[in-house]
């Protein structure tokens, strides 16, 4: 492994920047940009819980009137859906892993002063910021907010007569997405380069913590997927305001024909899921990397099978574009072409199965310290075997004939995404907090937050794959006109009082949050006793991260409980052990 | 403890963040010098110069994705039937488009213009090897007769891309006339698109010589700028084609 | 801590499976000649799943409760290759093996067309609406025109029927599904304005109504009785009620429902 020549600058040190706006408003430091996409997300996720309270509130009852927003309609119902899912899955969980955690510590465990790119970083924010607020515009137009899902998929979405929303308010649904993809680009560019071309000395591509990994192949998905999404949306733009027909054929909406033909619905389904399939992993995989790193700080031991790791990331990544038509067995896809992403599909069941063996091998053998990051961890690990095991179910096309569209699948992601995602980014709040603020976060209150949420989102989610299994369609906003669901009723009164009880309990870590940040017990340099670059900073890092200097890595980023050496752990950095090569 | 067992102690040779005047794109550009100067042809020099490229590598799989979307969906447009409404029966609407000649034309326009980019990148270069021996910070006029030329092929290009849409529209081709009208307008404006962002830099390239910004920046800059026109040439040669062969 | 983790974990997990195990809210029963097969493998996918889920849960709570922070030392091993490679090569011959399985059934049921004396029916959705179009005695379907569509008028306008084609004539076009039991279906789907999707539960019958596509599906009925179907794809503010009857009848039945159809169009 060639190193390079280090000694010519690569490091930082130019007087950090002076006053509130170059500090903290236009900064180029990539710690206070991954600070404000966080706090960008922790708006939009209370945004997001906001809106699927209300969706859970109308489904049990549907005649109910909210204060200050009277009765909940179906077309309202849908659009408090629509925007619940893309609000959250771009701006919550495309966000605050990558954008957030990744642009604050990527540099950092890999001893680089920032990113490669700092004034692209900055704009990566600004621009994906632009993109949140066009998609909150949405709701204050004419028509209001769109209703066609966060898949969008035309003809309905394409043709404005086809629904309230679907007028001024798509479009620039279509136009944030844009954005967003334009920001989530320039952000994937600069991980790359950074990944690729700025660590430290010693810090070989199999010295790095899983979770730069992580990071790392999160990027070139989103490199390669997010142009595609956003050719996707430039298509639908044209057929909705220039008159093309690329995705929609001659339709007649409520008589009326409208002036498109020969497009095919099923062309936005493919760029669609083909960007869409990769997305999921994006959402998934840095939580996977992290949940690796702190099973194996909090057991004291090395992460079981380093390597294989790395190659179920890469895999998962590979193979994550190849199985996009898994979304669209029922769409009017070839029933061969079914088959063929039904194998696939199965295939990448495997690198996830591995990881999930791996962790457990972590925790195997270990001495666990039961701190609140590794509560959350433990936790991603239940909720990712919970969400994962319904997979192979969607995934063969005989099964997802009877599951499609249903609650079962609603259940599956939310698992996932919805919840083991969410549970990588409390885990890192929990985990980083001591070194982004200076502070340790209450304990306490911390345990009380996952307990409640643990066991509550169990309670949301779990019961969806029953409502699912006896027919309960998604997308419903109310049960009341089909016999077959009456007997569901019961559960998703289960599932809503559950919901409350969960997004309650939320507000327990935002206080923690903010409360911390001002009053909590002071943080050492490294309270967990951990290996990687950030805990060797100071708290919290100077502007160049490093002082001035550049370290040196010598070591893994898992050496826990080295025999002979005089600690339980051995830094990166720390030469007197020669940790076991790997 | 915040210890560091062996570090390296670095020179403090300030790298600044990169130049703000270029609009927002996919592309990394070069710092704007700001600091202090790095030499050229330093250690620092040829780091930054690896990065900036490994940067627009990066940028250019991003756009290439881009246009990889539109031939998918230009493929599967082209042959897909329709229900015409008056017989009932399935047709194929795609309606070959007789592209401009004018096109042709700008292909060469535009291959010329990856040819005049890469002598205005050797021109820097040579000036910059040049300011190394003889300490000299400034460009003079005349080393950036190439870049002017490019600048000038490229305007020139995109100018005659809109008479060609304009040639293309008096023949009755408008946007929405059929799949394939949308498709030319589609990806020859995406291209264009393209290309102006590149238009920009180039011109803050010039600009940037003219008041004399450090040399080891502005060959950063012209360097990949070169890279990513020479793709911009590519990628206009593979969308003719398509749009020409693949009726 | 970790006795907590357990307890809690292996709580939820055991709760769960009961309700799995127990059918509490299960697949609707079956009416379909497929439903055996599918359901079939359902269970054996969600057995040997099954298996699995709790396996990996239990070991989680177990692991997190018997390895808790105590005097010894954490085993220093940095993993175990031959144990990788073993679940792997497990993990990959289930999920082969039950995708294998499935496709067979999959084959079986899409990879062919309809049988040439199935009971033709047209399925158009519409927000939101399902009509159903029979050929009637001709065996043809009439053809439509977009520029007839008209759905306030319901039935034959709402799917755009074109009265001067002679196979028209006989077309009969109606809100509920009849078809006659222990034949086969064949259904031409179709829509007119959104993606729509013909969920017929107990069939375990779905397939999306594509605008601009005419989707040609099949299911064998196999019990006489009244069958709720639904849209499946979201298609706009009236989704949820998007919803329809199939009634499965005796041949006989179906002979004289449709004569009596046919009756009221002169």
């Amino acid at each position: 492994m060639a190193t390079r020549d280090f000694t010519a600058h690569e490091s930082h040190a130019h007087a950090a920047p002076q006053g509130f706006i170059r500090k903290y408003v236009f900064s180029l430091d990539h710690k206070v940009i991954g600070l404000q996409y966080y706090f960008l997300a922790l708006t939009a996720v209370f945004v997001g819980m906001f809106l699927s309270l209300l969706m859970r509130i109308h489904l049990i009852w549907p005649t109910a009137s909210i204060p200050l927003l009277g009765e909940i309609k179906p077309e309202t119902y849908l659009t408090l859906l629509t925007m619940h899912g893309t609000i959250m899955v771009f701006f919550v969980l495309t966000t605050a892993p990558q954008g957030g955690f990744g642009n604050y510590f990527l540099p950092i465990q890999i001893g680089a002063a920032d990113m490669a790119f700092p004034v692209l970083n900055m704009l990566s924010f600004w621009v994906t910021l632009l993109g949140y607020l066009v998609m909150l515009s949405a709701f204050f137009v004419a028509g209001g907010a769109p209703l066609h899902g966060w898949t969008g998929y035309p003809p309905l979405s394409a043709v404005p007569s086809a629904g309230p929303g679907e007028g001024l308010g798509a479009d620039l649904w279509v136009t944030s997405i844009a954005l967003f993809c334009i920001g989530a680009l320039m952000s994937a560019l600069n991980f790359i380069t950074t990944t690729l071309d700025m660590r430290a000395k010693g810090m070989t591509l199999m010295r790095m913590p899983l979770t730069c990994w992580a990071w790392f192949v999160t990027a070139i998905l989103g490199l390669l997927a997010f142009g595609v999404l956003f050719s996707a949306g430039i298509l639908l733009l044209l057929d909705r305001n220039a008159g093309t027909s690329f995705y929609v054929p001659l339709v007649v909406v409520n008589g009326q024909m409208v002036g498109h033909k020969g497009g095919s619905p099923l062309l936005w389904q493919h760029l669609f899921w083909f960007f869409g399939h990769p997305e999921v992993y994006i959402a998934i995989l840095p939580a996977m990397g992290l949940c690796s790193q702190l099973l194996s700080v909090f057991s004291r031991k090395p992460i079981f099978g380093y390597k294989a790791m790395v190659y179920a990331i890469l895999a998962i990544g590979l193979l994550g574009f190849m199985v996009w038509g898994h979304h669209m067995f029922m769409s009017g896809m070839s029933p061969y072409t079914a088959f063929a992403f039904s194998i696939m599909t199965m295939a990448i069941g495997v690198p996830s199965a591995i990881k999930t063996f791996n962790w457990l091998g972590t925790l195997w053998g270990g001495r666990i310290r039961f701190a609140s990051p590794m509560l959350f961890a433990i936790g991603f690990v239940s909720l990712f075997v919970s969400g994962g095991i319904s997979g192979p179910f969607l995934a063969q096309p005989v099964l997802d004939i009877p599951l499609h569209d249903t609650a079962f699948v609603t259940g599956h992601f939310h698992l996932i995404m919805g919840v083991a995602s969410i549970f990588g980014i409390f885990a890192a709040t929990y985990y980083w907090f001591p070194k982004m603020f200076g502070r340790m976060m209450n304990e306490r209150l911390a345990q009380a937050h996952f307990w409640l949420t643990f066991i509550g989102t169990y309670c949301i989610f779990m019961p969806m794959h029953y409502a699912g299994m006896a027919g309960q369609p998604r997308r419903y906003s109310q049960f009341t006109t089909l016999h077959y669901l009456e007997k569901l009723i019961p559960l998703n009164e289960f599932i809503t009082f559950a919901a409350f009880v969960t997004i309650a309990a939320q507000f327990i870590f935002v206080f923690n949050l903010f409360w911390s940040m001002k009053a909590g017990k002071k943080a050492a340099d490294n309270p967990w006793e951990a290996t990687t670059l950030e805990w060797i900073t100071a708290t919290p890092p100077p502007h160049d991260n490093f002082g001035g200097q550049t370290p040196v890595v010598y070591n893994g980023p898992y050496e826990y409980s080295v025999p002979g050496a005089p600690k339980d752990y051995v830094m990166q950095t720390d030469p007197s052990i020669v940790a076991a090569a790997h | 403890m915040a210890t560091f067992p062996t570090t390296v102690p670095v020179d403090v040779e300030p790298i600044t963040g990169r130049g703000g005047a270029a609009p927002p794109s996919r592309r990394s550009d070069g710092g704007d010098g700001n600091g202090g100067p790095f030499d050229y042809g330093s250690a620092a020099f040829e780091l930054r110069l690896r990065r900036a490229r490994l940067g627009m590598i990066v940028a250019i799989s991003a756009i290439a994705m881009i246009f990889v979307s539109f031939t998918s969906a230009y493929v599967v447009r082209q042959g897909l039937p329709t229900i015409d409404p008056r017989t009932g029966t399935l047709v194929h609407d795609w309606l070959p488009v007789r592209l401009p000649p004018l096109l042709l034309l700008n292909t060469l326009v535009l291959l010329v213009s990856s040819v005049t980019m890469e002598l205005s990148r050797r021109q820097i270069a040579r000036e910059a090897a040049g300011t190394v021996a003889a300490s000299a910070q400034h460009a003079n006029r005349s080393q950036i007769s190439w870049l002017a030329l490019t600048i000038a092929l490229g305007l020139a290009f995109l100018g005659a891309q809109l008479v060609a849409w304009r040639e293309l529209a008096a023949t009755g081709f408008y946007l929405a006339t059929s799949p394939s009208s949308s498709f030319v307008y589609l990806l020859t404006g995406m291209h264009g698109i393209h290309l102006l962002g590149a238009v920009f830099v180039l011109l803050f390239a010039g600009a940037a010589a003219i008041v004399g910004k450090p040399i080891a920046t502005r060959v950063v800059i012209l360097d990949v700028t070169g890279w990513y026109w020479h793709f911009m040439a590519i990628l206009w040669v593979y969308v003719f084609c398509l749009m020409k062969f693949a009726r | 801590m970790g006795l907590v983790l357990l307890i809690v974990i292996w709580l939820i997990t055991f709760i769960s499976s009961y309700f799995f195990l127990a059918k509490t809210w299960w697949l609707p029963v079956g009416a379909s000649a497929a439903a055996a097969g599918i359901d079939h493998h359902f269970s054996t996918t969600y057995i040997l799943m099954g298996t699995v889920f709790i396996a990996a849960q239990v070991a989680l709570g177990l692991f997190a409760w018997k390895f808790r922070e105590r005097s010894a030392a954490a085993r220093y091993s940095h993993g175990n290759n031959k144990l990788e490679i073993i679940w792997t090569l497990l993990t990959a011959i289930l999920f082969i093996g039950l995708n294998l399985a499935s496709g067979s059934i999959w084959a079986s049921e899409r990879f062919r067309p309809a049988v040439s004396n199935a009971t033709q029916v047209e399925v158009t959705g519409m927000q939101f609406a399902w009509y159903f179009r029979y050929p009637g005695p001709d065996g043809k379907f009439g053809a439509t025109k977009p520029e007839l569509i008209d759905p306030s008028s319901g039935s034959e306008s709402a799917v755009g029927l074109d009265t001067t084609d002679p196979a028209s004539k006989d077309d009969v076009v109606t809100g509920t599904m009849y078809v006659p039991v222990n034949r086969e279906v064949e259904v031409v789907l179709r829509a007119h304005d959104v993606i729509h999707s013909f969920f017929i539960p107990q069939m375990r019958f779905k397939q999306d109504a594509v605008p601009g596509l005419a989707i040609h599906m099949h299911f064998t009925p196999i019990a006489v009785g009244d069958y709720e179907l639904t849209c499946a794809e979201l298609c706009g503010l009236g989704h949820y009620k998007m919803n329809g009857m199939l009634k499965v009848v005796s041949q006989e039945d179906y002979d004289k429902w449709l004569a009596a159809r046919e009756a009221e169009k002169q």
